[in-house]
């Protein structure tokens, strides 16, 4: 019986599939087992059932049932020619970003930026170079952050609604970044530090609070998070009553997302912090696709469950507070973005993270690009954008296809 | 063939509810052992510190002379299969994607699946005579197929030792039979050793070579079939009053409630 299981050089063979098709696994027509209890019971296939030696049990390539896809498994090379394809893709992205925006990029001034005739004080240069530049580098390393963060909280936490702001850590940062607006720090330095210093504790106390239960339970986990998250709102909402009318804008900027304030020196320190955890994560992906079928079966199947959730937890949540000391709070990207790519790709979290992470920088950059044209020459806060796009998408997904989370 | 997994006195407590005590068990290739007993008897948790994932608190268990409780689990996935009750699938993976997550112990952190795993994979599901689903997401199986699934998930770990709770609960009578036939056959053919927990014991009296009968956390009796499934046995651990007699055609031991 070992003959008839596989064969591929005959997949667009009829025949084999119609006598698959025929094959009901669970019929005892073709197995018979003897149960006298006089002779040892066994097995026995009648040939009949497998009428050739080539005989295909891969009928999903030829079969018409949508259901039974051609199942083939991930390579290394799929992996790697998406990516690049992604890469690809953000490349572009930040190109039409960058000539895009209230400064109008005239054909003579394009024309005179690819001949090198500009000086190098020419106003349209400064614009595209020293604002507009760090500002799209920024929103793409926290689209980045941010989507990489949903899809692994996702599988840690089994919920594919889980967004990377589950453990509190917003509220702890954005408590940080309003006392730092409100005692009139600097944004290149003093309040990221004041949001980063938050975002941290937060985390300590949480997994602290919720530690011992990082090897079983995350339901601890989240209501810490929850409850940290109130009591840190009813701080905020008092240094936001108490404070004076410019220093409120800037809370509020902050609070829905603001990459308006970017500069070059942080994107020199988060771009390769961000990129080696990043694959240190990736190096766990293999580890929370078990993980997504449940802790017991990935402790059964070999994955050190305790060590994978800690660090896993422990590096995303320092990753996302480092990101959103810089950009402040923008919703939505750790969502909508892992949920897409989910839907096109499947399960594979050696996929999903990959594409998930550039997808996630293409749509912030996107969605910056729109923050910073759709009122010019004011703006509006990134988050604001998002959540305006993210929301009726997240609802129209929800009523098509149900909270269940699956290839389209 | 040697013993597979040597349990010695092997006592476990949740805090101060001592669940199991002096469980002394030797498993070896190609036999089928069922574990009986009532609800709280232990049975479950047995099998959890069979696969390591509870330790032993008392005694010692023995993986091929090597203590479980040192080896990562890794090591034990590659040696010890477990098929647990599991129907949440929250994300959406095929079958063969599923099956070929049997593979993680035997793969390096980063290293993808050869053809040879995949080729595993695939015997492992026409093993359990599912091969014609491998495409299919797992959530849109029936409850018989997914523990096939499940099975072959198993089978791909390529274990010495499967484990498996429960295996036909919620599953009708022709389902039940076939997943029974299918594990006593993998067990025979592939000199695996077998644990089965079931609440039904005349599919574990027909199936298995030994039964384990627990009560209370303690073995009560173990043996042939014929030896652990008799009227006094049965009436002490579940309190109940029943009839025992023999198959007509295997002559198994079969029981039926009296009232």
């Amino acid at each position: 019986m070992k003959k008839w299981f596989i064969k591929t050089q005959n997949k667009s063979s009829p025949s084999g599939s119609s006598d698959s098709r025929t094959l009901d696994p669970l019929n005892p027509s073709h197995i018979s087992l003897s149960s006298d209890a006089s002779t040892p019971r066994t097995l026995i296939l009648h040939d009949t059932d497998f009428p050739d030696s080539s005989f295909s049990l891969q009928p999903s390539a030829l079969s018409p049932d949508p259901l039974t896809a051609s199942p083939v498994p991930l390579t290394l090379r799929k992996v790697l020619l998406t990516t690049a394809a992604m890469l690809f893709l953000l490349l572009l992205t930040m190109t039409v970003a960058l000539f895009i925006g209230s400064a109008d990029a005239s054909y003579n001034k394009l024309w005179s930026l690819l001949h090198r005739t500009l000086t190098p004080e020419d106003p349209f240069k400064i614009i595209l170079f020293q604002i507009r530049l760090p500002r799209i580098l920024l929103a793409g390393l926290v689209g980045f952050t941010l989507a990489l963060g949903g899809v692994v909280f996702q599988a840690l936490l089994r919920n594919p609604l889980a967004d990377p702001f589950v453990l509190g850590l917003s509220s702890g940062s954005a408590l940080g970044a309003v006392l730092g607006i409100f005692f009139g720090f600097s944004f290149q330095i003093g309040v990221p530090l004041a949001a980063f210093i938050g975002a941290v504790a937060t985390i300590f106390i949480v997994t602290s609070l919720g530690g011992r239960s990082l090897g079983a339970e995350s339901a601890t986990i989240l209501l810490t998070g929850v409850i940290i998250n109130a009591f840190c709102t009813a701080i905020i909402i008092f240094f936001i009553i108490t404070a004076t009318d410019s220093r409120l804008h800037s809370m509020l900027f902050w609070l829905y997302g603001d990459l308006s304030q970017s500069y070059f020196s942080p994107l020199v320190f988060l771009g390769p912090v961000i990129l080696i955890v990043s694959l240190v994560l990736f190096g766990f992906s293999r580890n929370l696709n078990l993980l997504t079928a449940g802790e017991e079966t990935a402790l059964h199947l070999g994955v050190e469950v305790a060590r994978t959730k800690y660090i896993c937890l422990i590096a995303v949540s320092l990753l996302i507070s480092l990101v959103i000391s810089f950009s402040g709070l923008i919703g939505f990207v750790g969502l909508i973005v892992p949920h897409l790519a989910r839907m096109a790709l499947g399960s594979d979290h050696r996929l999903l993270m990959p594409v998930s992470a550039l997808g996630g920088a293409i749509f912030l950059i996107a969605a910056d690009t729109l923050a910073r044209i759709v009122m010019a020459p004011a703006e509006l806060p990134v988050g604001v954008i998002t959540a305006c796009l993210g929301a009726p998408f997240f609802i129209y997904l929800l009523k098509k296809k149900g909270s269940r989370w699956e290839r389209s | 063939m040697g013993t597979i997994l040597t349990l010695k006195n092997v006592g476990f407590a949740y805090g101060p509810l001592r669940v199991l005590r002096d469980i002394n068990l030797e498993i070896k290739p190609g036999e089928m052992i069922g574990i009986l007993g009532p609800n709280g008897s232990g049975k479950s948790t047995l099998l959890k510190i069979l696969d390591g994932i509870l330790p032993a608190q008392e005694g010692s268990i023995a993986l091929y002379d090597r203590p479980l409780q040192k080896m990562k689990r890794r090591q034990i996935a590659r040696r010890i299969a477990m098929v647990a009750q599991e129907n949440h699938f929250r994300f959406s993976f095929t079958a063969l994607e599923v099956v070929l997550m049997g593979r993680f112990p035997h793969l390096q952190p980063l290293q993808f699946e050869s053809h040879r795993d995949l080729v595993i994979a695939q015997e492992a599901l026409s093993a359990t005579q599912v091969a014609d689903l491998a495409g299919r997401p797992v959530h849109t199986l029936s409850g018989g197929e997914k523990q096939q699934v499940l099975i072959a998930r198993a089978l791909a770990q390529e274990p010495q030792l499967i484990l498996l709770d429960e295996p036909s609960s919620f599953l009708d009578l022709k389902h039940k039979r076939a997943i029974f036939q299918l594990i006593a056959n993998l067990s025979r053919e592939k000199e695996l050793g077998v644990v089965v927990v079931s609440h039904d014991i005349d599919l574990a009296a027909h199936y298995c070579q030994k039964l384990i009968l627990l009560k209370q956390g303690a073995i009560y009796a173990q043996g042939e079939p014929a030896e652990v499934v008799t009227k006094e046995n049965i009436e002490a651990v579940y309190d109940c009053p029943v009839l025992v007699d023999q198959h007509p055609i295997t002559g198994r031991p079969r029981i039926s409630l009296v009232d």
